[in-house]
């Protein structure tokens, strides 16, 4: 066996004492490894790391300060609507109480016209009653006079005396009307 | 692979047919020179080595090389990758303040280990260069002279030596035994332990795939074909799984060698 009797010579190592030149490619193998890496990728990347992460900072400062803004412009608007709601609630008691004025002053208004009617009224009813009263009082005398003289005969020559005759007897019947209205309100 | 492991492939050697197995070995971690200049034998895992620094340096060069603020794809893979190195690694250890000067060392070794390990399962490479224990030992060296010289440069010549012998007052009388375990353990015991610990699980791991792999084709002879089928599924279960290990290996060589930078930086030890 060709292959054996080769073995047998390339055996002779032992695995665990390093051999010197596999021993010195593989440090500066590494070396190189670490050379580049340490020298040139590694800040490479190092520097767009630290790049990443300030943008990103950024962009969370950007955004804080937006919802800052937008939170600002919340409290202001709602600020305005609770300004204009006091305002249309004021304007709503002003105008109430406005139409409670105004109702009020129309209403004594009607009170006062319908006195003045009223007044009017009475006057002019108090007027017809006394002039018709002072008519009658005319007619009567008259027809009283009239009618005592036909009676009589004769006309009554005192015509002073007459008249006062005639105005007593008036007087007792008003006064006699007028107590007896008296009567009927206190009886009412 | 050795030029007798191809033998294997290449002869009619199998089972039942009076033809011994010819077993995967030490042999096969030996390689005759590519070639020679001057007295200077450039093997196979040199080469590999030297490709290592090709893909890591090509690879970070794609990915950093024009780095932009809004990453590429390749940025992206590069990005998570050096994040897992400096977070998950150096700043664990060494916290930020700290560990920033050590994060493109660390960086640079892990990604360096963990592909010299990867060409285990690369067809045609296939084989892990730090199971030729000089790489492994080289780093692992370079990272001993590291904690050596922060040891003496942070606490001075006394302050060094009680540092790396765990000198402590209140032990009393054990103090001067558990100085002589210090003492040995981290001076002379742990840059072994540390380089062979990657070397180790490499050298199994490929040893492991040889096996399995040169069994199936020995085992294709007959009825002896089933037993080459389950050696084959083997195969393929244990580069799976030395998929796995190369990335852990060289994450525990990293996670190690930035606990050993932290133990020289702390006040006490």
């Amino acid at each position: 066996m060709n292959a054996l009797a080769n073995m047998a010579a390339e055996v002779p190592e032992n695995p665990l004492i390093p051999p010197i030149p596999e021993l010195v490619i593989g440090l500066i193998a590494f070396f190189i490894v670490f050379g580049i890496l340490a020298k040139k990728l590694l800040p490479n990347i190092n520097r767009v790391l630290d790049e990443r992460r300030k943008q990103i900072e950024g962009r969370m400062e950007e955004a804080e300060a937006l919802q800052a803004e937008a939170q600002q412009v919340l409290a202001d608007y709602r600020a305005q609507l609770a300004d204009a709601r006091h305002e249309a609630a004021r304007l709503r008691q002003e105008a109430q109480e406005q139409g409670a004025t105004l109702i009020a002053e129309m209403r004594a208004e009607g009170q006062r016209q319908r006195e003045e009617i009223i007044a009017a009224g009475h006057a002019q009813i108090e007027a017809d009653r006394n002039q018709a009263a002072q008519s009658l009082r005319q007619d009567v005398g008259k027809l009283a006079t009239d009618l005592a003289g036909k009676l009589v005969g004769e006309s009554l020559e005192d015509h002073a005396r007459q008249s006062r005759t005639i105005d007593r007897f008036l007087d007792e019947l008003e006064d006699k009307a007028a107590s007896d209205a008296t009567k009927a309100e206190a009886g009412r | 692979m050795s030029a007798e492991t191809m033998l294997a492939f290449e002869t009619d050697c199998h089972i039942f047919s009076g033809c011994g197995f010819d077993a995967p070995g030490l042999h096969n971690f030996v390689f005759k020179p590519l070639f020679t200049v001057g007295g200077f034998e450039f093997n196979k895992p040199m080469l590999l080595a030297l490709l290592s620094t090709g893909v890591v340096v090509w690879f970070f060069w794609a990915a950093f090389g024009r780095a932009k603020v809004v990453p590429g794809k390749l940025q992206m893979i590069g990005e998570a990758g050096y994040d897992f190195v400096r977070r998950g690694l150096v700043y664990d250890a060494l916290g930020k303040k700290e560990g920033e000067k050590y994060v493109p060392f660390m960086v640079s070794l892990f990604f360096f280990v963990w592909i010299m390990n990867l060409w285990s399962i690369i067809p045609v490479a296939s084989f892990p260069v730090t199971s030729i224990i000089a790489f492994p030992a080289g780093l692992a060296l370079m990272v001993y002279v590291l904690w050596v010289f922060l040891t003496f440069k942070k606490h001075g010549f006394v302050g060094a030596w009680k540092n790396i012998t765990g000198y402590d007052k209140s032990l009393g009388w054990v103090l001067p035994l558990l100085m002589v375990i210090e003492f040995f353990s981290n001076l002379i015991i742990r840059p072994f332990t540390h380089a062979v610990r990657l070397f180790a699980n490499m050298f199994a791991g490929h040893l492991l795939i040889l096996m399995f792999t040169v069994a199936s084709w020995y085992l294709l002879n007959g009825i002896g074909f089933v037993y080459a089928g389950a050696s084959f599924v083997m195969t393929i279960v244990m580069t799976a799984f030395e998929l796995f290990i190369q990335a852990v290996q060289a994450y525990v060589f990293v996670l190690l060698a930035c606990n050993y930078v932290q133990g020289a930086l702390a006040e006490h030890h």
